[in-house]
């Protein structure tokens, strides 16, 4: 508030502010409250590390699998990391293209109940879009898995056979692009229009076309935002949990093959599928499991507020 | 030297050819596309391809749409780039990309919303509304169990999150200095990327702690989501609280308020509608959580309305539960997942306007 206090003793008896009992009491409890927040994380990791520990320490053959943790888990990193890149490069150009849609293309009447609309979309429930993926999306695109293996199956990722059901990882990678776009488009948009008018106007009047001026002026601008919203979608696309379980009957195999019927399954998904039914030692695994999401996640969203960070000091828009 | 004199006799080439070229004059205007051109060639294409599709017998709607599109773009960058050049001729076929874009992100929403709905209406019924699963083998039966244990469990978290997360926005924007402050923003950072299925986790591991392997209640949900919660309403707070202006806090302080009277009395009223509506969004977010409920709070037919005892369904649980292991016969199961996919669309849909509503009618009066 005012410079440190030197010592009482001096002439300025009026510099610390007298302070109430209701005041005391008001910021106590508006500290303690954030501070309940650190120790409730504190809170996770240590009791997840504390459930993890006995999976770590116990012998190969009591664990699922009846091999090495590293083993187990794997094929689930290796899984959830394909479904979420597969979602992201569907769905970051979208999302651009659809922020850009919203903040320069569309009628201007039209652009905030597109916004409200592409908020909407955010909102919906994961379990819904699990549903929509497996009864309508896996049937749907299995004309077109079809043929990609017909016509690109000369390519390892759409090798095939093609499943029969069509629950694949590559209908789970576009149903998690779905569930993603509206994030990035969110984060995209934001940042579009933070663009400053004067930059596009300039452009405008130095004769660019729409494109032009979106070329110079907005995506050097808007570029950090894109890529981090991409790094929010991508933390979201790999703690998914229901659309995956829902949608793919997993194995533990390691295969880029996209549209076959077995499939890795994800860290997030193992978890909800086994864990109604495990017990003792199985459980702890599984908690070991979610302890390297927890990583995973925690350093795409470091990385992803690092770049957010970054950008509003160097943003130029100042 | 001697480039000094090239140049000038190069400029005094260049200045005569000049001269002659003025003779005949420039057009000052470029080509232009009339307004219904672009109109004109996205009928032509749609037509051409739907035309020659049919002829060779493999004509379908989606795929007529797909190359028509496709047609649209070429045509579109050869007549342009014939009439306007290269730069305008780019520009409408980025235009096209960009509008092509957002058409085909629309197809999922508008999907997802038709398929919910068609399917969810068959059991949209009073009985969905009133009856639990209980002793319910095949037809009939409901999800109000379900109904129930999402509005005690998310209500039971709105009630810890809500009152944590604004007093920790109120001591971020008007306490938090130093350290502890920055420490506080980047885990509140780190806590909006926890996997909602991780939360589960730690609410079961710190349960399961006290209670046995086997702990499985109501309250520990709550306790998940409100981890999933509170980052959300910390962040929305604060940055409701933020915009309020620093003017209307030091008239007060000039008035010689005390500061917890200022953010109770000026802060807070200013603020209410986008805090309001920032809660109601993150109500929105953890309602239909599956995984962490899944995880602690468990599976159950009939009704609990106990949450620190026994399982608990909630509608996202009960809809995934309903579809992945359904009983004998199978439909009335999947349409009773599909009824509480639509409940739970409507109940988000509701909270969203909800949101909009509150934001509208708690504004300040600023007059």
């Amino acid at each position: 508030m005012s410079a440190p206090t030197t010592t009482p003793a001096t002439a300025t008896p009026s510099t610390k502010p007298v302070r109430q009992l209701g005041d005391r009491i008001f910021a106590g409890s508006a500290t303690g409250a954030g501070v309940l927040i650190l120790i409730v994380l504190a809170g996770v990791a240590v009791f997840l590390i504390a459930q993890a520990i006995p999976a770590f320490t116990a012998s190969p053959e009591e664990l699922p699998g009846g091999r090495n943790l590293a083993v187990y888990i794997g094929p689930l990193v290796f899984g959830t990391l394909l479904s979420a890149l597969i979602a992201l490069l569907i769905a970051t150009p979208l999302a651009v293209a659809v922020a850009l849609f919203i903040t320069h293309y569309a009628p201007r009447r039209l652009a905030q109940g597109l916004g409200y609309v592409v908020d909407l979309l955010a909102a919906v429930p994961s379990i819904v879009y699990g549903l929509w993926g497996v009864a309508v999306l896996a049937p749907a695109s299995l004309p077109f898995m079809t043929r990609l293996q017909d016509y690109l199956g000369w390519i390892p990722l759409f090798a095939g056979p093609v499943s029969a059901t069509g629950r694949t990882m590559l209908v789970v990678g576009v149903t998690l692009a779905v569930m993603i776009l509206p994030i990035i488009t969110a984060v995209s948009r934001e940042v579009f229009l933070q663009t400053p008018k004067l930059h596009e106007e300039a452009a405008l009047a130095l004769g660019a076309t729409r494109w032009e001026m979106i070329r110079m002026a907005v995506l050097p601008f808007g570029r950090s935002g894109i890529i981090s919203g991409a790094m929010l979608g991508l933390g979201r696309a790999l703690g998914e949990t229901m659309a995956v379980a829902i949608i793919l009957s997993g194995s533990g195999i390691v295969t880029f093959n996209l549209i076959s019927s077995s499939n890795p399954s994800s860290i997030a998904a193992n978890i909800a599928l086994q864990f109604p039914d495990s017990t003792g030692v199985a459980v702890n695994t599984l908690i070991a499991s979610g302890l390297v999401l927890f990583v995973i996640t925690l350093l795409v969203n470091s990385i992803a507020r690092w770049i957010i960070n970054r950008r509003r000091e160097f943003s130029g828009a100042n | 030297m001697t480039s000094d004199t090239r140049t000038d006799t190069e400029r005094s080439r260049t200045d005569g050819e000049l001269a002659e070229q003025a003779v005949v004059p420039m057009p000052l205007v470029h080509g232009e596309l009339p307004r219904w051109a672009p109109w004109a060639i996205l009928v032509a294409s749609l037509v051409v391809v739907g035309g020659i599709l049919a002829a060779t017998g493999n004509f379908g709607l989606g795929l007529t749409l797909v190359l028509g599109a496709v047609l649209y773009a070429v045509a579109t960058y050869a007549v342009s780039r014939f009439v306007e050049g290269g730069r305008k001729a780019t520009d409408r076929v980025v235009t096209i990309v960009v509008t092509v874009a957002f058409l085909i992100a629309l197809i999922p929403l508008i999907s997802v919303v038709v398929t919910v709905i068609q399917n969810g209406l068959a059991r949209f019924d009073a009985a969905f509304f009133t009856n639990s699963m209980r002793g319910v083998v095949g037809e009939g039966g409901g999800g109000y169990h379900a109904i129930m244990g999402t509005l005690i469990i998310t209500a039971l978290a709105a009630l810890m999150s809500i009152p944590i997360g604004i007093l920790t926005a109120v001591y971020l924007v008007e306490y938090g200095k130093g350290r502890l402050a920055r420490a506080i923003t980047f885990f509140v950072d780190v806590m909006t990327g926890i996997p909602s299925i991780v939360a589960g986790l730690f609410a079961f591991a710190f349960f399961a702690l006290f209670a046995g392997p086997g702990i499985r209640f109501g309250f520990g949900g709550a306790v998940a989501l409100s981890i999933l919660m509170i980052p959300v309403v910390v962040r929305s707070t604060e940055e409701m609280l933020k915009i309020v202006p620093n003017e209307l806090r030091e008239a007060a302080y000039a008035l010689g308020t005390p500061k917890w009277r200022t953010i109770l009395k000026v802060v807070i009223p200013t603020s209410i509608a986008g805090i309001a509506s920032g809660v109601t969004l993150a109500i929105a977010r953890v309602i239909g959580e599956t995984a962490p409920l899944l995880i602690i709070a468990g599976l159950t037919t009939g009704v609990n309305l106990n949450p620190f005892s026994g399982r608990m369904t909630t509608l996202p649980v009960f809809a995934y539960n309903s579809y992945a292991a359904p009983g004998v016969p199978r439909e009335p199961f999947i349409d009773r997942a599909w009824t509480s996919a639509l409940v739970l669309i409507i109940i988000v849909l509701v909270l969203n306007l909800l949101a909009r509503l509150v934001a509208k009618l708690f504004a300040p009066k600023t007059r």
